[in-house]
């Protein structure tokens, strides 16, 4: 269960975002809406224990982030939240393949060939395995990312914009796998962005 | 997959920075490690000359030329010194053994030594075939000498007058070859023996007949007098250190030079180029590791993302510095141990080059002692060029990295 509390953050001291308070049970997916420069990116850092908070507080499975130290947080992190970028990041000297093993290793999560491989061919990229990142197509990175972002069985995907990139039918695809990916590992999904396309696809949003 | 397989997959992804920091490396370690085997090698060679002789008395001169040229035979003899002479000192109750030489000719430009069986014996010269002289006109060649000149027991040969070949041949007498020398990477496998006797009976029938053109030789002997070149001496005790060189030279018409000194001294002298090779060489490995941090700064400036990435999915701070800290040494490991490998090729390429009139037999491709101190220097170096690197990727700022992209 993710939940946040009375958040508010601020860059410089003059201007403050405030964000709603956010309740979501295993297995629900919700949808946030916002226009740039609502502060979206960082409402998703602070969801993912990147960003401190100036007020409030988060708390993942009953876990409160502000009572982990730094680097008990970087681990809690890596074990509990998956996460999806705009555009697909990779460590780029390693192969596919690899880059899921390294999440699983830095993560100290048993580095499980067999479950990575799977889960490549079940998002189409099962020819791809020891493919660099840069000889893949735009499509087939984003794929890639999301595979990244649940190969750890996460209890949450946090998403950031990761359908505004996209043509049509390559939303409808991601957004769907990004649903597929989460039932799947019984994982809370959370989207932000600004994308109205993806508003039909959720029944949960709210719109900051 | 670890950090330590990202490291190494990181290096290879980039070869071409990757070579260029280990040209440098290599290149600055190896001319480092060449300098030290080459010292430590002509040191050797040197010293292993050396032992067993304490002071050397010939001609007045340089007592550096008269060392080199008696205990080497790498140079001119200063001149001739008068056997009566070398008698009265022989008496000196300090002196315990002393070994005659005599030079004047060579054969196919090597030397031919008039002397006793105290000289073969002082390098513990063994005799592969034969036996040593007995008679005058009897030679016992180095291994070199025979191998070169495919000589072989019972063969005879004139000598050419003067120590540079191309003088004239003493065609009135020759000489035969009664034993051959083992190899003992010692001064003697470039020599042909026989006795002082030898050498007189030639020059003093040569005088007679015929005037030498070779302006550099001295013909004292033309006064019919007995005339060899130098004198090895060992002494009793060290006390003759202090006492007697000092008074042969003040008191006599002769020259005493202590070998020990003056190649100390000739070391000294060469250590100063080895100096300025090495410092050459030291600013080479600075250069090579400032290539390593240009090299690492840049890919980070690349890898930014990459990082904070890591750290998304769990990696600690300590980890990010593992990496960067890890290719920056596995540079300058490696740089060090092809340098290592390179002046160990490059050195038995100069023994195969100049093998004919050196020998190079006994090389030590071992580690030798002051190379150890290659590799914390380098190490130093490699983590120096990695410590601004490692602190920008310790302080990364993650949300900030993200979101700028």
């Amino acid at each position: 269960m993710l939940k946040s509390e009375s958040l508010a953050f601020t860059y410089d001291g003059d201007h403050e975002f405030r964000f709603p308070d956010i309740e979501l049970q295993k297995g629900e997916n919700l949808l946030v809406l916002g226009e740039s420069g609502i502060g979206k990116t960082t409402l998703i850092q602070i969801l993912a224990g990147l960003l401190q908070p100036k007020s409030g507080n988060v708390e993942l499975n009953g876990t409160n982030f502000q009572s982990l130290s730094s680097k008990n947080l970087d681990l809690f992190r890596g074990q509990h939240i998956g996460m999806v970028f705009q555009r697909p990041h990779f460590v780029r000297n390693l192969s596919i393949l690899d880059n899921l093993l390294l999440s699983l290793y830095l993560s100290k999560n048993k580095q499980d060939k067999k479950r990575a491989t799977e889960l490549l061919e079940q998002i189409g990229l099962g020819k791809k395995l020891n493919s660099k990142p840069d000889q893949l197509s735009q499509g087939e990175q984003q794929r890639a990312a999301i595979a990244l972002a649940v190969i750890k069985n996460p209890d949450v995907i946090l998403a950031d914009e990761p359908t505004s990139s996209l043509d049509d039918t390559n939303c409808k695809k991601i957004a769907a796998l990004l649903k597929e990916q989460a039932a799947s590992t019984n994982a809370q999904l959370i989207i932000i962005t600004h994308d109205h396309r993806l508003k039909s696809e959720f029944k949960k949003s709210i719109t900051l | 997959m670890n950090i330590r397989r990202l490291s190494w997959q990181n290096l290879i992804s980039n070869p071409l920075s990757t070579i260029l920091c280990l040209l440098l490396m290599t290149f600055g370690v190896g001319v480092i490690s060449l300098v030290l085997l080459l010292n430590n090698e002509v040191e050797q060679q040197l010293q292993r000359n050396l032992k067993g002789i304490d002071m050397v008395v010939g001609a007045k001169g340089s007592p550096l030329q008269l060392i080199l040229s008696t205990v080497y035979h790498i140079d001119n003899p200063t001149g001739n010194i008068p056997i009566e002479e070398v008698n009265k000192l022989k008496k000196n109750p300090m002196v315990k053994s002393s070994i005659p030489l005599s030079f004047g000719d060579t054969y196919n430009g090597f030397r031919i030594v008039g002397t006793t069986h105290a000289y073969a014996e002082l390098y513990q010269a063994k005799l592969k075939e034969g036996k040593l002289w007995n008679q005058t006109l009897e030679v016992v060649v180095g291994n070199t000498v025979a191998e070169l000149n495919q000589l072989n027991i019972g063969d005879s040969f004139h000598g050419s007058h003067g120590l540079i070949e191309g003088g004239e041949i003493h065609d009135q007498f020759s000489y035969e070859v009664v034993g051959i020398l083992e190899q003992s990477n010692s001064a003697l496998d470039q020599l042909i023996l026989t006795n002082t006797e030898s050498i007189w009976k030639i020059h003093n029938h040569d005088t007679d007949d015929h005037v030498c053109s070779d302006p550099d030789h001295h013909h004292e002997h033309e006064e019919q007098e007995a005339m060899i070149t130098a004198l090895l001496v060992k002494f009793k005790s060290p006390v003759g250190f202090i006492q007697l060189p000092r008074k042969v030279n003040e008191t006599t018409n002769l020259q005493a030079a202590v070998p020990a000194f003056e190649i100390n001294r000739l070391i000294s002298l060469l250590g100063f180029g080895a100096q300025t090779i090495n410092m050459i060489a030291i600013i080479i490995m600075i250069v090579s590791g400032l290539s390593i941090f240009i090299s690492l700064f840049n890919s980070l400036k690349k890898r930014r993302y990459e990082l904070a990435l890591m750290r998304v999915h769990g990696a600690t701070r300590w980890q990010l510095v593992k990496l960067v800290l890890q290719e920056g040494m596995l540079l300058s490991l490696f740089g060090t141990i092809f340098g290592l490998l390179v002046s160990r090729f490059a050195l038995y390429a100069m023994s195969l080059l100049i093998d004919v009139n050196y020998s190079f037999n006994s090389i030590h491709f071992s580690l030798i002692k002051e190379e150890l101190w290659l590799f914390p220097i380098s190490l130093f170096i490699g983590l120096a060029a990695s410590l601004i690197p490692t602190i920008q990727t310790y302080n990364i700022n993650i949300p900030k990295t993200l979101s700028n992209e």
